[in-house]
């Protein structure tokens, strides 16, 4: 079993810095949301009432923080202990991104001093997919906290309450990887009470299936990018075998996306609305091709084996997936009534401001604390 | 099934309640679907409507709302002259909008004509709104079925603006301690024996308040007529004495609401094609039903997370297991 | 424009050389203008107008009366610019009018019969009442001659036929259900030569006026509608220019005579008006040159739709019209009224340079990536 280590190093470098004057830009600009409303700060109106906020930080920011739910399925549902390295690294991003996207929940809601109502018996309702998402993004935060606790308690030197969480570990994994599956799901069925709304090329009864399984290959593919990425840019070596050998998941999960993607619209006889040329048919045919065009690099054994490829492929992947989330929650959601919506400019500062909050702590927590594996000097 | 996934909740929710040691201030109200056909509802007759906008009027004084200005009247500082919000919104309950094709010359003609149309909460029947909240706060009334908003559930999530085909939720984006408005279709007067303000108001009987049955049957009885044959169209309610005579139009051939989405208890009559109007053409059945009954097949009695949820603790033990000794 | 000028020549300022009668220069080229303007007519036709007016060839007119109150004529002889006096003696010559002329009985017949004689073609027949046809039309006998008889006898002789009022225009009145003469419009009954229908009840005698100096100014008829009402005065609805409409587009409605918004002047649209399926230019026009709010709706009353076949004296007084609105107003929001800001160039920046850095930093890796690659595959080799 390869060791954990912090990297250690000096925290307040110049990017920390950058990402510093970032994060207070955004936390004042939320401040200012605060006092003046949302309509202040963003672009958001009745007919796009979900903006950037809800759609990246919250749908595909948990997304693309579903490294930490892949990494668990993989290592251990199906027991493969050889990727246990990536584990707590992968861990961490999810952990971030999760936060996060509460915190992000948080700043969006009009009525935030409300927003304990979506638990409380006498207001909360089982027929909304949103009440599920709610619970089970708020459980797995805390899930996810308690899967991490290791990283502190090792570092800290509790020895007797790492052993017993350690025990219980198992509970928390299961529960780990339960709660992502539902509420990942349930991020789809969201958008199936938008009805007509969306373009049938989207709107499919099949959402939840297809955003489950877009989740999981971004989870992998985010494994893959930032391990690389960490290593250039920590200067570490690449873990290129590990990575090679995961990414190898990767197109079969895409062709298993595309097959039940196609088989529906083909099912409900909407194939000739592809070739429509209107704004559902070009980004469905950029979706596809950002989809397709990895997986097919993925496929081939020599590709895989090539860092550079990997690195290049995982991260179209991860946009392919965000491409995917922001088409079905804004691009290709078309509300009528004359009604439109682009990020204005302090509701994007507020995003990369959080952005930045989450590169920050990654910063200091691999710095810091036992997440990263031991670099063996050759 | 569906009552019993309800009890299923409601022992879930009670257990909770014993469990928190509290109780909670009013019994919870599950959320009712279907449309009674003595429920109250509107009929809006566009080819009796002239654009006079006092249902506008009707609905402001009823519900003591703001006059608001039109992003045009705003560019050129005009203030408090007159109400003309550009759309629906927190102080305007109900908006008179306008299709126009061409010349516009011909009221009630799709084209080269003109067509006045209503926008306002239409009261469906399985109120997608209502399915989507995450807090409850909107709810249609068991015996009305008035969909009305609660201040005190709402957490602002807007999920209701996402879900409505018909964009009528409308949130206060200005404000920092924002509110979520749409028409209640005056209960507050109907539970005073009066009509909705906007019915009150209208002098042409364009806006007619009636129960949904009493409405429905007059208005297929309009999509019958022979047009250009007078008619003494009731004004106010359906049942008035008063009546003003005029020409029968032709209509289109089928009453919008009667079916849309499942149903709603505001029905519309018109000339243009109501797509035109801004009246989607919806299937037959809500979209949020869709969406309920995936979930509820998912997650009947929690079934398929709690098998998930074991499996995986297994799973997890035994890799967790093989860790744990390693160390 | 026109009412203030209708105003201020009704003060005559007889110190001036006189042109017309009991009319100053100036007054009478005031005149002149308004008439041009309500014909629809270029302002610099004016002279041409005064040119027409000041010929000293007054063109003959004959007026005939039939079934009707002679309420046209008495409003006519309200007219103030100019007035009756020097309308009949200086710019038209009314030859048979049985109101105004002085000769009676045979006399006054016999002129007729000259006038038409030694005009045939050029007199201009101003007809004012309805025409019965039931029973041989022995509903109206003027001179031993029904009415019929008279009207089939003088008409094809004229130059032009006027029918003045709405009952010489459809029947008025005494159309009306259950119409126990038969009373028909002029155009019904003399159908081979163009009817002119100047309906209202009464008729505003500018219409006339200017109807009359048109066809002499550029000897041939004004462009009529459908209803043979010359557009520039029966082009508009009373609904288009209406000084209550503003309380129309904002929805307040008058519900009662006497109450708030009566009082306040509102919208009558509720109480009957009959201004929006109405054409006329009573808003504009008025009525008795006294100056503003002579007209019904102004004085309080709704519309009666007077001027309009099939709505005056057809519809019910207080029953609502149907608004037909030629052109929609403009104060309604689109179906699809555009909302929300699109793309601003702040957002469109911070998208562009996110963007543009993630590709730059990305390419650069990916790079720096290739390298590292090959250099392994060399120390492999």
């Amino acid at each position: 079993m390869e060791k954990l280590k912090p990297i250690e190093g000096k925290i307040w470098t110049k990017p920390f810095q950058v990402l510093t004057a970032l994060a207070v830009i955004s936390v004042i600009l939320i401040a200012k949301r605060f006092i003046f409303g949302l309509g202040d700060v963003t672009g958001l109106n009745d007919g796009y009432p979900w903006g950037l906020w809800i759609v990246y930080d919250v749908v595909t920011g948990t997304a693309i923080a579903c490294g930490g739910y892949a990494m668990a399925i993989l290592v251990y549902i199906f027991n493969r202990g050889d990727y246990h390295p990536l584990v707590r690294s992968a861990l961490m991003v999810s952990l971030f991104g999760y936060t996060l996207a509460t915190v992000a929940i948080f700043i969006d809601v009009g009525r935030y001093w409300q927003l304990h109502n979506v638990f409380m018996p006498n207001y909360f309702n089982p027929n909304s997919a949103m009440f599920e998402v709610a619970s089970c993004i708020t459980l797995y935060v805390i899930v996810m906290w308690i899967e991490f606790s290791p990283a502190f308690m090792e570092k800290l030197q509790k020895k007797k309450q790492l052993k017993t969480i350690n025990r219980l570990m198992f509970i928390f994994i299961a529960l780990g990887v339960v709660l992502p599956t539902m509420h990942q799901s349930s991020l789809g069925t969201l958008m199936i009470a938008a009805g007509e709304k969306l373009s049938p090329l989207f709107q499919t009864m099949f959402l939840p299936l297809l955003f489950l399984i877009s989740a999981i290959s971004m989870g992998f593919s985010i494994v893959v990018f930032e391990s690389i990425y960490s290593s250039l840019a920590l200067k570490r070596p690449i873990e290129t075998p590990l990575l090679s050998k995961l990414a190898k998941l990767i197109p079969w999960l895409i062709v298993v996306f595309l097959v039940i993607r196609f088989g529906d619209i083909i099912y409900r006889g909407e194939l000739g609305l592809i070739f429509n040329f209107d704004l559902a048919s070009i980004m469905f045919i950029i979706e596809l091709l950002m989809f397709l065009i990895p997986a097919i690099i993925l496929f081939s054994e020599k590709n895989r084996s090539s860092s550079q490829k990997l690195f290049v492929t995982s991260a179209v992947i991860v946009l392919a997936g965000s491409l995917y989330r922001f088409d079905t929650f804004i691009v290709v959601f078309n509300p009528g009534h004359g009604y439109h919506y682009f990020p204005a400019f302090q509701e994007l500062m507020i995003t990369i401001g959080i952005i930045a909050m989450e590169i920050m702590a990654y910063l200091i927590f691999i710095k810091r604390l036992p997440v990263l594996p031991e670099v063996k000097h050759a | 099934m569906n009552i019993e996934r309800r009890d299923f909740f409601k022992i879930l929710s009670a257990g909770a309640v014993t469990a928190v040691g509290a109780k909670p201030a009013h019994a919870r109200k599950w959320q009712h679907r279907g449309r009674n056909n003595d429920a109250p509802a509107i009929l809006y007759d566009a080819t009796l409507c002239i654009g006079c906008k006092t249902c506008e009027v009707g609905c402001k004084k009823a519900n003591n709302l703001e006059v608001e200005h039109s992003s045009l009247d705003e560019w050129h500082g005009v203030k408090n002259v007159w109400d003309s919000a550009d759309d629906l919104s927190t102080s305007s309950y109900i908006k008179m909008k306008l299709y126009k094709n061409g010349s516009g010359a011909v009221k009630d003609q799709e084209k080269d004509g003109f067509s006045f149309m209503r926008s306002a909460c239409m009261h469906c029947a399985e109120p997608d709104c209502q399915s989507v909240c995450p807090t409850s706060a909107l709810l249609k009334d068991p015996k009305t079925g008035i969909v009305t908003w609660n201040v005190d559930a709402c957490c602002g999530c807007r999920y209701c603006q996402v879900a409505c085909p018909f964009e009528v939720p409308k949130f206060e984006f200005d404000k920092a301690f924002p509110k979520l408005q749409k028409c209640f279709l005056c209960n507050h007067r109907i539970a005073e024996g009066k009509i909705p303000g906007c019915c009150e108001a209208c002098p042409t009987g364009a806006t007619l308040y009636g129960t949904y049955e009493e409405l429905l049957v007059e208005a297929k009885k309009r999509i019958g007529m022979e047009e250009g044959k007078t008619y003494d169209f009731p004004v106010n309610r359906v049942d008035s004495d008063r009546r003003e005579t005029q020409k029968v139009k032709k209509y289109n051939s089928y009453v919008y609401g009667e079916k849309e989405g499942g149903g709603t208890q505001y029905i519309v009559l018109a000339s243009v094609p109501y797509e035109k109007l801004g009246l989607p053409k919806l299937p037959p059945y809500s979209s949020s039903g869709k969406s309920e009954k995936l979930q509820h097949t998912l997650y009947a009695y929690l079934i398929s997370p709690a098998v998930l949820f074991g499996g995986l603790m297994v799973a997890a033990y035994r890799s967790t297991k093989k860790e744990n000794k390693e160390e | 424009m026109t009412r203030n000028i209708s105003k201020e020549s009704s003060l005559g300022k007889n110190n001036e050389e006189s042109v017309v009668k009991g009319v100053s220069r100036r007054d009478f080229l005031k005149f002149c203008t308004a008439m041009t303007a309500s014909m629809g007519l270029p302002l610099g036709m004016a002279n041409l107008v005064a040119q027409t007016i000041q010929n000293p060839q007054r063109p003959p007119v004959i007026w005939l009366h039939f079934q009707e109150c002679t309420g046209c004529t008495e409003s006519l002889l309200r007219a103030t610019h100019p007035t009756i006096e020097s309308l009949v003696l200086d710019i038209i010559s009314v030859d048979y009018s049985e109101t105004l002329m002085v000769a009676a009985g045979h006399q006054a017949e016999e002129a007729m019969k000259k006038s038409m004689e030694a005009n045939e073609g050029k007199f201009i027949l101003v007809v004012e009442g309805s025409v019965p046809t039931k029973d041989n039309g022995i509903y109206c006998m003027i001179g031993g001659r029904t009415a019929l008889d008279i009207l089939n006898d003088v008409a094809p002789k004229a130059g032009a036929v006027v029918a003045i009022g709405s009952c010489a225009s459809w029947g008025g009145v005494q159309s009306s259900d259950p119409n126990p003469t038969g009373a028909k419009g002029i155009h019904e009954v003399i159908t081979d030569i163009p009817v002119i229908n100047l309906p209202g009840c009464p008729a505003s005698p500018y219409n006339l006026l200017s109807t009359v100096i048109y066809y002499l100014t550029l000897g041939k008829l004004p462009e009529l509608d459908k209803k043979n009402r010359p557009l520039f005065c029966y082009g508009r609805l009373v609904h288009e220019n209406c000084e209550r409409r503003p309380h129309f587009d904002a929805g307040r409605f008058v519900n009662e005579f006497g109450d708030y918004g009566h009082r306040n002047g509102w919208c009558l649209y509720k109480i009957g008006c009959k201004g929006p399926e109405t054409h006329a230019n009573c808003p504009i026009q008025l009525y008795g040159d006294v100056g503003s709010d002579a007209w019904p709706v102004g004085t309080g009353h709704p519309c009666f739709g007077c001027t309009e076949k099939g709505v005056g004296f057809v519809k019910p007084i207080h029953q609502q019209a149907s608004v037909f609105t030629a052109t929609p107003p403009a104060l309604f929001p689109d179906i699809n009224q555009d909302k929300g800001v699109g793309m601003g160039a702040g957002g469109a920046f911070v998208v562009g340079a996110a963007a543009g850095a993630a590709v730059a930093s990305g390419v650069k890796l990916s790079k720096s990536l290739k390298e590292k690659d090959t250099a392994e595959k060399e120390d492999k080799e």
